[in-house]
């Protein structure tokens, strides 16, 4: 499915992933962990294709497909989905109508049909009923003066929507109280399939205790430095980073 | 120097130009050497009316003349107002617009030139105590025409007046709108949206006096410029000694989507009274980059991006409209304005 390898990339000419190589097969949930500043977030954007994030060596590919030639819309419609860690607001813009237009944008890229209106709109019921939202929300400007937990849930209804193939959680677990980790995980595991790779980005372990993967990988300084089962995100949780900032 | 002097006689020197304060960014003087002749009438078809399908009575101003509209004492009533421009030449319109005691009246007022003309239009707005005025401005005119628009307002306490100006510009054009405030909980809204392309100039000028107690003034004009085009704001609200309690509130926002457009902005309050809330934000800039990244990161392509954002930028303004099917005109007019150039 997805296959990074010896990924360099800078920001502002800075270099931020120093060789990455990583490969999630269809079907599993890696983590990546990681302290603040080793280039998680940097990673997220660099696979999605946001200006800015320049890759200077190596690759990455979804299915054999080099990702990185691709505009970030096309990586979308080839099944790519970042989970934002600050979900934009989108004024203007009610929600169900951004879900709308990139689904149809998704499905034209892809010489599918366009869903019809009332296709979608029982769509977006049956996924907003599954995030406990309130479809009227929906009829509201996108994130426009919404939580840190509903936009969060928005972007899980995105992906519920969507149904990307390689779904990307950057810090998906920050800003949120006990309840709303709960459905939104729920929601990210309903999606758990075989035809699907996750990529769960995190800082801390709570997150994983509630979305579990199957690898575990620790970032440090632009690296890969360790990779093990989900045991190795208790053993960061008792004894943080430190080791791996020294090493790296 | 104004233009409806210049009109009149055909005298050039007589435009108003940039040194004049209130004309320093439309100047006509400059523009034009000399003035197309003066207008023949016009007996040709003129085809359908942005506003056709809204119903109402209409008066249909070609080339010139003058108009009356007017709402009696408790009427309800929708009025469209067509000034045509045919061919190449100039003249002069003037429309009297007198609202009676509680009427309420929806004037949906049109521009459409289809040449290289020179044209002015003075309307005078005349609303009684407790009338409602609703004008929703289309000006739609041809890329080589030259322009102004004056409306006088004056309103009794207690009246309503609601203004909407949605406009693509011309070769050089100019709406204006000055409005005498008295206080006493009238109400003023004063909206517009440019959607600027090519080498258009739109120039959206206001004046508010208030020159009562509790009076209320809102204004939100927002605006996309692109290519070479020139958009100029000029908001303008005053406050008289006296006119407490007054409530002002100025907004200006416009979004520049190519190098060489250009807006020109300035908003002033002058408040001479006690205990007012007034407010106002200018904002010049591009479209949101991160906004525009997470939209594309959904899978929409740059160009269908953009134009969802720029849409929902205007469409705030378009929202505000109150009349419904006004406002699906207005909104299907900006969507279609916006995709003109892609």
């Amino acid at each position: 499915m997805l296959r990074i390898e010896n990924l360099h990339a800078t920001v502002a000419g800075k270099p931020i992933l120093k060789g990455i190589d990583l490969t999630v097969p269809a079907g599993e949930v890696h983590a990546i962990m990681g302290p603040n500043g080793a280039g998680k977030s940097t990673l997220s954007y660099v696979l999605t294709g946001r200006a800015g994030y320049d890759v200077t060596a190596g690759a990455a590919s979804l299915d054999g497909e080099n990702l990185l030639a691709l505009a970030p819309d096309v990586r979308a419609a080839r099944g790519v989905f970042l989970s934002f860690q600050y979900p934009l607001e989108i004024p203007g813009v009610p929600a169900l109508t951004f879900v709308r237009t990139a689904l149809n944008a998704q499905r034209r890229a892809r010489g599918e049909p366009e869903t019809t209106a009332p296709e979608f709109l029982k769509l977006a019921r049956a996924a907003a009923a599954a995030l406990k939202i309130d479809f009227d929300m929906l009829k509201r400007a996108l994130n426009v003066g919404f939580s840190g937990g509903e936009k969060k849930r928005m972007e899980v209804l995105q992906m519920a929507i969507l149904k990307p193939r390689l779904l990307i959680l950057d810090e998906t677990d920050s800003g949120l109280d006990i309840d709303a980790l709960k459905i939104v995980s729920d929601g990210v595991n309903a999606l758990r399939s075989t035809e699907r790779a996750m990529l769960v980005i995190t800082h801390y372990q709570r997150l994983l205790e509630h979305i579990r993967p199957d690898r575990v990988h620790v970032l440090a300084e632009g690296r890969i430095v360790d990779s093990g089962g989900p045991e190795l995100a208790l053993e960061l949780e008792r004894a943080g980073y430190d080791k791996y900032a020294r090493a790296a | 120097m104004t233009l409806a002097a210049a009109i009149r006689t055909g005298d050039v020197s007589l435009l108003p130009g940039r040194r004049d304060e209130a004309w320093r960014w439309t100047d006509l003087r400059g523009l034009l050497r000399a003035l197309p002749p003066l207008s023949q009438p016009f007996t040709g078809e003129v085809g359908a009316g942005p506003f056709d399908a809204l119903g109402g009575a209409t008066c249909a101003l070609l080339n010139g003349g003058a108009g009356e509209i007017v709402a009696q004492a408790g009427d309800n009533k929708i009025a469209a107002l067509r000034l045509l421009s045919r061919g190449i030449g100039r003249h002069a319109v003037k429309v009297s617009i007198v609202v009676g005691r509680g009427a309420t009246l929806r004037l949906l007022e049109s521009y459409e030139s289809d040449a290289a003309s020179v044209s002015q239009s003075l309307l005078t707005f005349d609303l009684a105590e407790g009338a409602v005025v609703e004008r929703i401005v289309l000006a739609d005119d041809h890329a080589d025409a030259v322009t102004v628009s004056q409306a006088e307002v004056r309103l009794a306490p207690g009246a309503a007046f609601s203004q909407t100006l949605l406009t693509s510009g011309a070769r050089r054009q100019r709406i204006e709108t000055r409005i005498a405030h008295p206080g006493g909980h009238a109400a003023v809204r004063l909206d517009g949206v440019y959607v600027l392309a090519d080498k258009r100039h739109a120039d959206l000028t206001t004046v508010v006096a208030h020159e009562g107690l509790d009076g209320v003034t809102r204004q939100l004009t927002k605006g996309v410029v692109r290519d070479q085009a020139r958009a100029v704001f000029q908001g303008r609200i005053m406050v008289s000694r006296g006119a407490d309690r007054t409530e002002a509130r100025m907004a200006h926002h416009a979004l520049i989507l190519s190098d060489r457009a250009e807006v020109d902005a300035k908003p002033e309050l002058e408040i001479y009274a006690d205990d007012v809330v007034c407010a106002h934000g200018n904002t010049v800039g591009a479209l949101d980059e991160d906004a525009l990244f997470y939209a594309r990161q959904r899978g929409m392509p740059d160009d269908v991006a953009r134009a969802m954002l720029t849409e929902a930028f205007l469409g705030e303004v378009v929202d505000r409209i109150g009349l419904e099917a006004a406002r699906d005109v207005a909104r299907a007019w900006v969507v279609r304005r916006l995709e003109a150039r892609s």
